[in-house]
């Protein structure tokens, strides 16, 4: 055990970077779903269909897939994604954001529709019922799926041990290879990403408790179904 | 202007004022295959003060809806003042109404609904100053100030910084009616504003709305079951059933001796419960 | 470079039979997934509050952490312990026991949304404890969790190509294999996602009309 607590230096490296992928992945992932998100509230059908694509095509891709095609595949096709890094962000951007497009999609269609009514009472322009009245108070109905997309990406991160990056998955295989100690190497990793998984619910947790208090809501800790399904890898939103 | 500024001659006589009137010509509404307006007719004066009564199916609310272009009719003409609603003139010839003819209608016309509809994520200043900060362009001070007035006229001053969730039904809805004079609208649309409210707390908000109706010189639209205070508030009460004005009449011909069986049908009935 | 077809069908024979074990992966998976998320989700409603919280927490704890890493300690760690199993088997298992702590929230959901009357009824007419799960809560359960659990196949279809992380021949590593062994990387990465994409919209679709079976029943 304490060979493996001696590579801590390598440890916080592969955290950082885990870290790293984490943060970029999710602000990708976020513009994104907003953007998509977005267009699939739209008016105009044409606009609809862009989500519908993007949606249906990165949902359906898984991210590792993704990540070898941009690696071995795109290079071949004379497109060279300047770094490793990029690309895996990339990919995890692309396939949590078609998740979060669909979360972003069905939360605004969630707002009731006496607030879109009164909005246009208050005779407001399409974009200020959108910014002032639509997108704050479906805010509130993203988070909790947005939480649970956060912890998948998080959890995806991991595949970039496989192109050769050094994440904290990468770290623990080279420290159970240059130390044979399989168990603490292993289960000390798997302790890490919990813990950084914990952390980062506790912020979700916090926002939702904000957004909770700013709309006057009650907070319901246990989530329901229909959150469920919308977090959940490979699930639409109940909308 | 909000009735806190104009305050004109109190208990004045109807048609007063230089509020837009209203006028549908043959307007037809369908949901799918059940026709709710079918080619309806009438007019209101500017200033004037209309209640309308009837049957729930019997298009009333609908006709608030497509003042305030929540719905868009099927066929036929609204006007509210001289210019068409759904239509606008291009080239001498009138074609529907696009986005910018709406918003520009919609400047006239207010709405207060059954169910409140306060935003709630915004606090009850933040409700009053939204609509006049982000669509009139009233600079902050003065769209606060406005507030201000309009919350110690519907007596609720010191909830300026309540959450709308903080407040009970009455309350929000009197908040909803100051936001709605907010926006200086010429013409005010009720929509049931009552039917959600406690008992207790209809009262209240009835009391308001008759202030408001005696010192402003809106044309008012409403819809309400509550008879005693139609009766009150209106110059005239018109009678729906089937999409179609039954009877009309000033309110104390109607509540006293309606000339139509359907009308005494509906009355008995409401006032049955 | 330009696409060469002629390749492109010498090398899917290889890669049909990585989907073979692909798809043998997910099904066998999914089998574990759906009844050990029903067990934990059961176990989380018995009245000693230490297998409570003991199944909660594990259970969380799988569910927070990564599937490749959790693949590493099953196939390095339980060697150590006398415990040696194929790496198709190892694969299968994790990814099962991954999935069922999803399947587990998913059924607590459905419990959680049998409507009370249901319980009190059942209560007053004096049944059995195993009789009121058995006959009354799960059926209910079951029935409306059905939809979500079937969106968990295609989840669990899409993580199956971690599986080559322990080297199981599947789809990607089939198509990795093609690939060094040409230098032509091109042609089966890009028929991989293909396969993939072609079978999961074909799976969501199926998916949506068994939810709106479900729904007008």
């Amino acid at each position: 055990m304490s060979e493996v607590l001696d590579g801590y230096e390598q440890w916080l490296k592969g955290a950082w970077l885990t870290l790293q992928l984490t943060v970029y992945g999710s602000g990708v992932a976020l513009v994104l779903a907003l953007v998509f998100g977005l267009a699939g509230t739209s008016r105009h059908a044409w606009i609809r269909v862009l989500n519908r694509v993007y949606v249906e095509f990165f949902r359906g891709t898984a991210t590792l897939v993704l990540l070898f095609w941009f690696f071995y595949a795109l290079p071949l096709v004379g497109i060279r994604l300047n770094s490793t890094m990029f690309a895996a962000v990339l990919a995890l951007g692309l396939n949590i954001g078609a998740y979060g497009a669909e979360v972003v999609r069905g939360s605004i269609k969630a707002v009731p529709r006496a607030q879109y009514e009164a909005t246009i009472a208050l005779n407001f322009t399409p974009l200020q019922r959108m910014r002032r009245v639509l997108l704050p108070q479906g805010f509130a109905l993203m988070l909790p799926p947005f939480g649970n997309l956060l912890i998948e990406l998080m959890k995806g991160t991991a595949i970039v041990s496989l192109v050769g990056l050094t994440d904290l998955t990468t770290v623990s295989k080279n420290l159970q290879s240059s130390t044979g100690e399989t168990v603490a190497s292993f289960s000390l990793v798997l302790v890490i990403y919990f813990v950084i998984a914990q952390i980062l619910q506790l912020f979700v947790r916090f926002a939702e408790a904000r957004v909770d208090r700013m709309l006057g809501r009650r907070p319901s800790r246990e989530p329901e179904l229909g959150t469920l399904a919308a977090g959940a890898p490979g699930a639409g939103v109940a909308s | 202007m909000p009735p806190t500024d104009t305050t004109p001659e109190k208990d004045a006589a109807p048609l007063r004022g230089s509020a837009p009137g209203i006028r549908f010509e043959k307007v037809i509404k369908r949901f799918g295959s059940n026709t709710v307006l079918r080619e309806l007719d009438f007019t209101v004066a500017p200033g004037e003060r209309v209640t309308l009564i009837g049957p729930s199916g019997s298009g009333k609310t609908t006709i608030l809806r497509l003042l305030m272009t929540l719905e868009k009719p099927d066929g036929g003409l609204i006007f509210v003042g001289d210019d068409p609603l759904w239509h606008m003139d291009r080239g001498g010839k009138r074609v529907p109404a696009n986005q910018k003819h709406l918003h520009e209608m919609r400047k006239r016309i207010g709405m207060v609904f059954q169910q409140f509809n306060l935003f709630p994520n915004m606090n009850v200043l933040r409700n009053l100053t939204e609509g006049p900060m982000r669509v009139l362009g009233v600079p902050r001070d003065e769209a606060v100030e406005r507030a201000k007035g309009l919350l110690d006229l519907v007596g609720l001053a010191d909830k300026i910084d309540a959450h709308p969730s903080q407040l009970s039904g009455g309350q929000q809805q009197r908040v909803a009616i100051a936001r709605a004079l907010a926006m200086e609208p010429q013409v005010l649309l009720l929509d049931e504003v009552t039917s959600a409210l406690d008992p207790e707390l209809v009262v209240g908000v009835q009391d308001l709305l008759r202030d408001i109706a005696r010192q402003s010189d809106l044309t008012l639209l409403c819809v309400t079951h509550e008879m005693t205070f139609a009766k009150d508030i209106s110059d005239r009460v018109l009678m729906f059933d089937q999409g179609q004005i039954v009877e009309e009449g000033p309110p104390e011909r109607m509540f006293g001796e309606p000339s139509e069986q359907r009308t005494r049908d509906f009355l008995q009935a409401v006032l049955a419960t | 470079m330009e696409w060469d077809w002629s390749y492109t069908g010498d090398i899917i024979p290889d890669l049909l039979r990585g989907l073979r074990y692909t798809v043998i992966a997910t099904l066998l998976g999914y089998l574990i997934a759906v009844v050990l998320g029903l067990v934990w989700a059961l176990l989380r409603r018995t009245p000693n509050v230490v297998v409570r919280q003991v199944v909660r927490w594990v259970t969380e704890f799988i569910r927070c952490t990564p599937l490749i890493p959790q693949l590493f300690f099953a196939f390095y760690v339980l060697p150590t312990w006398g415990l040696t199993f194929g790496k198709l088997t190892v694969g299968v298992l994790m990814l099962g026991i991954h999935y069922s702590t999803y399947m587990a929230e998913v059924y607590r959901a459905g419990i959680a949304d049998v409507p009370r009357g249901q319980w009190e009824a059942a209560k007053a007419l004096n049944l059995p404890r195993t009789r009121v799960w058995l006959d009354v809560v799960l059926p209910q359960a079951v029935r409306k969790v059905i939809p979500t659990l079937g969106n968990y196949l295609i989840a669990m279809f899409k993580d199956s190509p971690l599986l080559l992380a322990i080297g199981v021949p599947e789809l990607l590593t089939s198509a990795r294999s093609v690939g060094a062994r040409t230098f032509e990387y091109l042609e089966p990465m890009t028929m991989v996602g293909v396969l993939f994409i072609v079978v999961s919209v074909i799976s969501s679709i199926l998916l949506r009309r068994l939810e709106r079976h479900y729904a007008t029943n």
